[in-house]
């Protein structure tokens, strides 16, 4: 049997069977973190080591600011290049942790004497805290349940398409860190929740510090924790572990919290932090209570006690919670959260949420692609969660509950619910694989031990002495594993075709397949921010949509009106109503934001869908909601978008579309088709013969993907 | 005799129990118990105070009352641990228990000496 031979080879080294055991694990650990992070190189072997998408831009650019000018300046930093004129307060309005943890990996790195340039260690940051996850899956699988459930885990977790969307090579953004620290915080909590210690509770602070240095998301942490804490207290598994770690977590935790300036006094004045507190001043009522209780010998005295209490312990809180919340003082849920709890709630009011694409709510097809077996391992997994329910497995089915649930509303959370996801299903994994083996291996341990003395390499738990009446079983467990393993290598190769095909574009560089197979790479991106580089004054400012702001002011190093940060929607909607009115309206409002070139997007010659002729619309949304002059409607025929002669008038006169189609209705786009036959929109445009009055062309890339114009000074007086 | 007792003789016999019941705890619970106090009662004081005075600069006000709660509640933990009838930290050496609470304490005080501004 390969059992001998392999303990043979193992004997040889003369290890115990906990040392191979050991070795095994390690081995595989090992294995696993290379793998994590391999598998997110893909982007890098194909193109190059670059900053993908649009948010990684403005944190390099922080990154960069930070190791080039110190932590002082950074945390002070007032950054006149973006939003003209108004500027941002870089140093108040970001998560510092995604930065610092780049910068000290990038000291370190110089320390010992590699001179990597900032930018390697921004792209491969991220795979890094990949592989970091999945060694804390590890210790929290074996916190959970066993040390096997936690190498599934690990394992799962490494090449899970969900977790990988956001955190390849490139992708350098806060999730990549985020996630790692989320995972972490909750193993910390869980553990000090086990053992009770003040140590681990005061580690589960610092984890949660770190997470709020992180990520907006912590607010699903603080809201989890005391959701948790009020679930064990209900289904009275309370005990003095908890009250020593929630109370250490929650106090030390919300002052490190505090210590970050984005996040400022929202926990003791934002709605959506309430409840962390309101459950902490409920721990205190009720182990007080519990105190009092354990202390009277009398009943009777105790229930008039409690009932005096609980009424005035009651009515303090619910008079404190309605002044606060009706005074304002307790802020209501912002829009961002608010939308998960009402999810039709930002299409309604707020259309800056409704338009990132990241928000829409999630389809079936994407749980599958991004899950594949998970999905049904889920279930299975809960099911053994309530078998052997305790303190961790009860946090772990109501991390995964919550999270599949804002995973349902919003894309973007599934790489929340991954972790969750992961875990639960390695303990669906490992409970089946231990079943299935012990019953292959207690009758292997039959027929052995009565050929062989008792070998030292069966130490499996023969408690269930199997009887031979069913010879099948052997069989059936065999083929069942035979499954299951099958299954396991379609979820890896599925995981790494994904990662593959969808996960690894870098955004910022398309490519395509020419005619003849051949790979086309269309740059047109970067060559339009570095023409802004290298041939425009130093002080000018360019007008786009937000979209771009950060590349710009990254790559192209130019004063932008509005970036990615859309944190003020009537600037925001004063571009959008540039952009869809007329060109001598527009001018009026380019001379009043002293804009000098403006920046569109185009993807009629190329095809590339995501341009901003197809954004157009929510331009037209978002400055509507400010400006009421803009309506939705005169840029629609029958309720439907044209660009072709069938268009309404003021959609082929607008500005976006004059800048977007100059000189294109002279161009052949396609063999057979007339020139300006849009390949994006699949139709010949409307206007062909565009004049422009107030702007001239500075450049069009090669592919015509980004255009830019120059906007032109007043005419003399004469 | 069906008469149920007044809530003042409740309130008494409540008291009475309750009084009788703690003077049996030992006494290194009690110097917890009476820093517990001090700890809370000093907060109470600032909140009085800052009702009087008013809230500026807010993140004073905040490390100063969170040091005082957040000092009361490590307290309060340490007392949980070291106290002999919880079965849950019956092989916890008090000496750990005690070092932990130096510990977190340190932390805390540090993080308020940063945010008293």
């Amino acid at each position: 049997m390969s059992n001998t031979a392999g303990s043979d080879l193992l004997k040889t080294f003369k290890l115990k069977t906990k040392q191979q055991e050991l070795l095994i694990r390690v081995s595989i650990l090992c294995l696993v973190y290379i793998l994590a992070f391999i598998t997110r190189l893909f982007s890098v072997l194909r193109y190059e080591s670059m900053i993908h998408e649009f948010d990684p831009y403005f944190n390099y650019r922080t990154t960069l600011y930070l190791t080039q000018n110190g932590f002082y300046d950074f945390w002070n930093w007032f950054d006149s290049e973006s939003w003209y004129p108004l500027g941002r307060i870089i140093g108040g309005t970001l998560y510092p942790g995604l930065m610092v943890t780049a910068a000290l990996i990038y000291r370190l790195l110089h320390f010992l004497r590699f001179a990597v340039h900032i930018r390697e260690v921004c792209v491969l940051t991220a795979p890094f805290f990949a592989s970091n996850t999945t060694l804390v899956a590890y210790f929290f699988g074996k916190e959970i349940w066993d040390s096997g459930a936690g190498l599934v885990a690990a394992i799962l977790i490494a090449v899970c398409p969900g977790y990988i969307s956001r955190s390849v090579a490139g992708s350098y953004d806060n999730e990549g860190v985020a996630i790692f620290a989320l995972l972490f915080t909750f193993y910390l909590f869980v553990k000090a929740v086990n053992t009770g210690s003040l140590a681990w509770g005061l580690a589960s602070a610092f984890g949660y510090f770190y997470m709020v240095s992180a990520w907006g998301g912590y607010v699903f942490i603080i809201n989890l924790i005391p959701l948790y804490v009020l679930v064990l207290l209900i289904t009275g598994r309370y005990s003095m572990r908890l009250y020593v770690a929630y109370n250490c977590m929650y106090v030390l935790g919300m002052l490190l919290a505090m210590q970050i300036r984005f996040v400022g006094f929202q926990h003791v004045q934002s709605g959506e932090h309430m409840a962390a507190m309101g459950v902490f001043f409920l721990m205190q009522v009720f182990y007080f209570l519990d105190w009092v209780k354990h202390m009277l010998s009398d009943t009777k005295l105790f229930q008039a006690f409690l009932r005096i209490t609980v009424t005035c312990a009651v009515a303090v809180g619910g008079v404190a919670l309605g002044v606060g919340t009706v005074s304002g003082y307790i802020s209501p849920w912002t829009g961002r959260f608010y939308s998960l709890l009402d999810p039709t709630y930002a299409k309604d009011h707020i259309p800056i949420i409704a338009s990132v694409s990241e928000h829409q709510p999630t389809a079936w097809s994407s749980f599958m692609f991004d899950f594949h077996i998970l999905l049904f391992l889920f279930p299975a997994g809960v099911y053994f969660c309530f078998k052997r329910l305790s303190d961790a497995t009860m946090f772990i089915v109501m991390y995964g509950l919550t999270s599949l649930y804002f995973a349902g509303v919003m894309v973007r959370l599934i790489l929340v619910a991954t972790p969750a996801v992961c875990l639960i299903s390695a303990i669906a994994v490992s409970a089946t694989v231990k079943n299935l083996t012990v019953l292959l291996r207690s009758k292997n341990k039959v027929v052995q031990t009565g050929s062989t003395k008792g070998t030292s390499s069966a130490k499996a738990s023969s408690k269930a002495s199997l009887d031979q009446s069913q010879p099948f079983q052997k069989n059936g467990a065999m083929a069942l594993l035979f499954g299951a393993f099958y299954l396991l290598s379609k979820y890896a190769t599925h995981c790494t075709w994904v990662t593959s095909e969808a996960y690894s574009s870098p955004s910022i560089v398309l490519a395509a397949r020419g005619a003849h197979g051949n790979r086309v790479i269309f740059d047109d991106y970067r060559e339009a921010y570095f023409w802004l580089r290298q041939n425009t004054p130093p002080d000018a400012k360019v007008m786009s949509w937000w979209d771009y702001g950060y590349q710009i002011t990254a790559m192209g190093n130019r004063t932008v009106i509005v970036d990615n940060n859309t944190w003020n929607n009537t600037h925001i909607a004063t571009v959008g109503r540039a952009m869809s009115s007329y060109e001598d309206e527009a001018y009026e409002i380019m001379r009043s934001l002293d804009v000098d070139y403006v920046l569109v997007v185009f993807g009629g010659v190329t095809g590339y869908s995501s341009d901003d002729i197809n954004k157009f619309l929510w331009m037209v949304r978002i400055g509507g909601g400010v400006f009421p002059v803009i309506k939705e409607p005169d840029y629609l025929v029958n309720g439907e978008y044209r660009v072709d002669k069938g268009a309404a008038p003021k959609m082929l006169n607008c500005l976006m579309y004059k800048l977007c189609y100059y000189r294109f209705g002279e161009l052949v786009t396609e063999y057979g088709k007339p020139p300006g036959y849009d390949r994006a929109r699949g139709v010949e445009i409307g206007n062909k013969d565009i004049k422009l009055e107030h702007l001239e062309e500075a450049f069009t890339t090669s592919n015509w993907i980004v255009r830019i114009y120059k906007v032109k000074p007043p005419n003399n007086r004469w | 005799m069906g008469r149920t007792p007044s809530s003042k003789e409740d309130a008494q016999a409540l008291f009475h129990s309750l009084r009788s019941a703690y003077a049996a705890t030992p006494v290194n619970l009690k110097i917890i118990d009476l820093y517990v106090g001090f700890a809370v009662f000093t907060a109470l004081i600032q909140v009085v105070y800052m009702a009087i005075v008013g809230s500026f600069p807010f993140n004073s006000f905040l490390s100063g009352v969170l040091s005082c709660v957040g000092t009361a509640v490590l307290a309060v933990c340490l007392r949980i641990q070291v106290n002999k009838e919880n079965k849950d930290f019956k092989d916890l050496p008090p000496e750990r228990a005690f070092a932990d609470f130096v510990l977190c304490n340190l932390v805390l005080h540090l993080v308020i000496m940063n945010f008293l501004g």
